[in-house]
């Protein structure tokens, strides 16, 4: 069974390990040479980032980013309507238990899937290394051009770490077992889009910030640690914690009870740095505080373990599920 | 008579149509099977069934005395050649053979290159471009070579021209006779079965209508002609299967046992054909006076 995977399987796969070799070929080729303008450089490091290293950043970034969809369209959703569609499952499954036809397809493109995200996520984790380190050192302050997020934020966290092996494994199996349900391939690849977005946003936003326990920090809002005041009169402040993701912030007054600024704290971060400082000096007198709950950047290989292990658990119970639904199958 | 294929009251619903109902049929062990019927009679949901690709709603089937596609061991006594005679389109011949040998654990390696060599099928070759006929030599040479107890083939000629039709259906008898092996193939076509069955079974909206060994089938039965009479005054150990009356002659599908000997009588022999379509045609099932 393996056997016949294996030869269903062997262009694309080499198709798909002849591009991550060149990926990170271009990688292994340029990784160095910006390990080396990192300790040049010292702060301008980030400035001086030529255009070759800056797509290079960002189409990692987008390539890892959006590579589990691909991976659930193209390689899980068809994976059980092409059969139905050429009616080649009656040759293999009155030949074959389903039960072995499936965990054999699931076994190997799952675990080829899962190399490729992982070679390709470590090794952008290793040459985008001095890049994410200078980002985290800028304490908060965005980057120049498009080098704007720490590793921690939930723009490049998907495209570090270990992460990319999880997504890899749970969106190809949602996509074989979208395909078991639906039975049609446009469909499942359809449906299989909109839950990618759907479930990443969801985990980004909802669920990643409960995978390990958040520090908070209370901190009066001075015009060193202020970031911008938005339409809701919502302030964002930095912290003194080069790298941290900070999931959530709010402003309370004197009382400890979430609050906005006060309005005339607004008009007057336009003035003069003068009356600026004064104005902070207010705010602070009036008890006004800034409380941020954050994750440390040491947090990021305990977050990217976690949340790892919960997308490889959900793959299990949704193979499971599968194996179960295929042998009910009625074709 | 032992039984390779055994079905009770078995039935299939698909949400709320029952595409098989209150099915009870024995398949002979030992024989070429024709199992024939109009569209939409079952067939193809009761050898589905029988290969284990469904699960029953209702009732039973017990296929080589086990459930069909239970296990490793029963998919083995099974060789299931499903309608259209799917292949992997991108695999080659050879591909294919090297795929029976896995998953089979009786493989026949020489019978299979055997067949290839004798169809002249280069084993280089893609599956995707075959002939529809060379196709279907393919997927039976596949079913054949894991020596099964069993061979089902579901209206294996239905898509082929009448040239591949016929070359198949002769491939068949001559791997049939060489084997020793029982054989169920469905079709809506009479003529297909005539060639390469010694039994069969009309099956019609789920029921068996007519179930006999072919030569028997055609010995029992007789074409009569006589002037215009009434079938109720017909002698005992006659059965009308079908009449035909004009203003005065009768024409009459009679079965008997013992012959028909009325000197006003002219009979003939009838086809398989004509024995078929007159028992599909029934509105009233006679296969329990012949069991």
């Amino acid at each position: 069974m393996i056997w016949l995977t294996w030869r269903q399987f062997r262009t694309q796969a080499t198709v798909a390990f002849g591009a991550v070799v060149v990926i990170l070929a271009a990688l292994a080729a340029t990784g160095p040479h910006l390990a080396h303008l990192q300790q040049t450089r010292g702060d301008r490091f980030l400035d001086g980032i030529g255009g070759l290293e800056t797509n290079l950043y960002l189409g990692t970034v987008l390539a890892l980013l959006v590579l589990p969809a691909l991976i659930g369209m193209f390689w899980g959703a068809p994976l059980v309507t092409r059969e139905l569609d050429a009616g080649t499952h009656r040759l293999a499954w009155t030949m074959t238990t389903r039960t072995r036809w499936l965990v054999a397809k699931l076994g190997l493109i799952g675990l080829a899937a899962m190399a490729a995200s992982g070679l390709l996520g470590l090794a952008v984790t290793w040459w985008a290394g001095p890049i994410d380190k200078a980002i985290a050192a800028r304490n908060g302050a965005p980057g120049p051009g498009f080098l704007l997020f720490p590793r921690l934020a939930p723009e490049v966290f998907d495209s570090r770490g270990i992460v990319p092996i999880g997504y890899a494994a749970f969106f190809f199996v949602l996509g074989v077992t979208i395909g078991i349900l639906v039975r049609r391939t446009l469909p499942a690849m359809a449906i299989l889009g909109v839950l990618f977005v759907a479930i990443q946003i969801t985990m980004s936003m909802a669920v990643r910030p409960h995978l390990t326990a958040p520090e908070r920090i209370t901190t009066t809002i001075s015009s060193h640690n202020m970031l911008n005041i938005n339409m809701f009169d919502h302030v964002t402040v930095t912290i003194d914690e080069p790298g941290a993701w900070l999931a959530a912030q709010q402003t309370v007054d004197a009382a400890g009870r979430p609050a906005a600024v006060p309005s005339w704290f607004v008009d007057c971060v336009g003035r003069s740095e003068q009356e600026r400082q004064a104005c902070f000096a207010k705010l602070a007198h009036l008890g006004y505080r800034q409380q941020v709950t954050y994750h440390p950047a040491g947090s990021f290989w305990s977050i990217q373990r976690n949340e790892t292990a919960l997308y490889l658990g959900l793959t299990l119970l949704l193979a499971g599920f599968g194996a179960w639904w295929i042998r009910r199958l009625s074709r | 008579m032992t039984a390779v294929l055994q079905a009770r009251h078995l039935g299939k619903r698909y949400r709320r149509r029952w595409a098989l109902s209150e099915c009870t049929l024995d398949v002979p062990a030992g024989r070429v099977v024709g199992l024939v019927g109009p569209n939409g009679a079952g067939k193809t949901t009761l050898l589905s069934l029988a290969g284990g690709l469904l699960t029953p709603t209702a009732g039973t089937i017990e296929v080589c005395g086990g459930r069909p596609g239970a296990d490793r061991a029963q998919l083995a006594r099974v060789g299931f050649v499903a309608q259209n005679t799917p292949t992997y389109a991108r695999l080659t011949v050879a591909d294919h053979l090297k795929l029976g040998a896995r998953l089979s654990p009786r493989w026949d390696a020489g019978l299979a290159r055997q067949r290839i060599q004798r169809l002249g099928l280069r084993s280089d070759q893609q599956a995707g471009s075959l002939s529809g006929g060379q196709r279907a030599q393919l997927a039976l040479t596949v079913a054949l070579a894991k020596r099964p107890e069993l061979l089902i083939l579901d209206e294996p000629v239905a898509a082929l021209d009448p040239l591949a039709r016929r070359e198949f259906l002769e491939d068949l008898r001559d791997a049939t006779a060489e084997q020793e092996l029982s054989v169920v193939h469905s079709s809506h076509l009479v003529s297909d079965i005539e060639r390469v069955c010694d039994h069969l079974i009309v099956l019609v909206a789920s029921r068996v209508r007519l179930a006999g060994d072919v030569r028997e089938l055609l010995a029992t039965h007789r074409v009569v002609t006589a002037p215009r009479l009434d079938p109720a005054a017909l002698p005992a150990g006659l059965h009308v299967v079908s009449a035909d009356h004009t203003d005065r002659r009768t024409t009459m599908l009679v079965r008997s046992d013992s012959g028909v000997d009325d000197p006003a009588w002219m009979t003939s022999p009838v086809s398989l054909e004509d024995l078929t379509l007159a028992y599909m045609s029934q509105s009233v099932p006679v296969s329990e006076a012949l069991r």
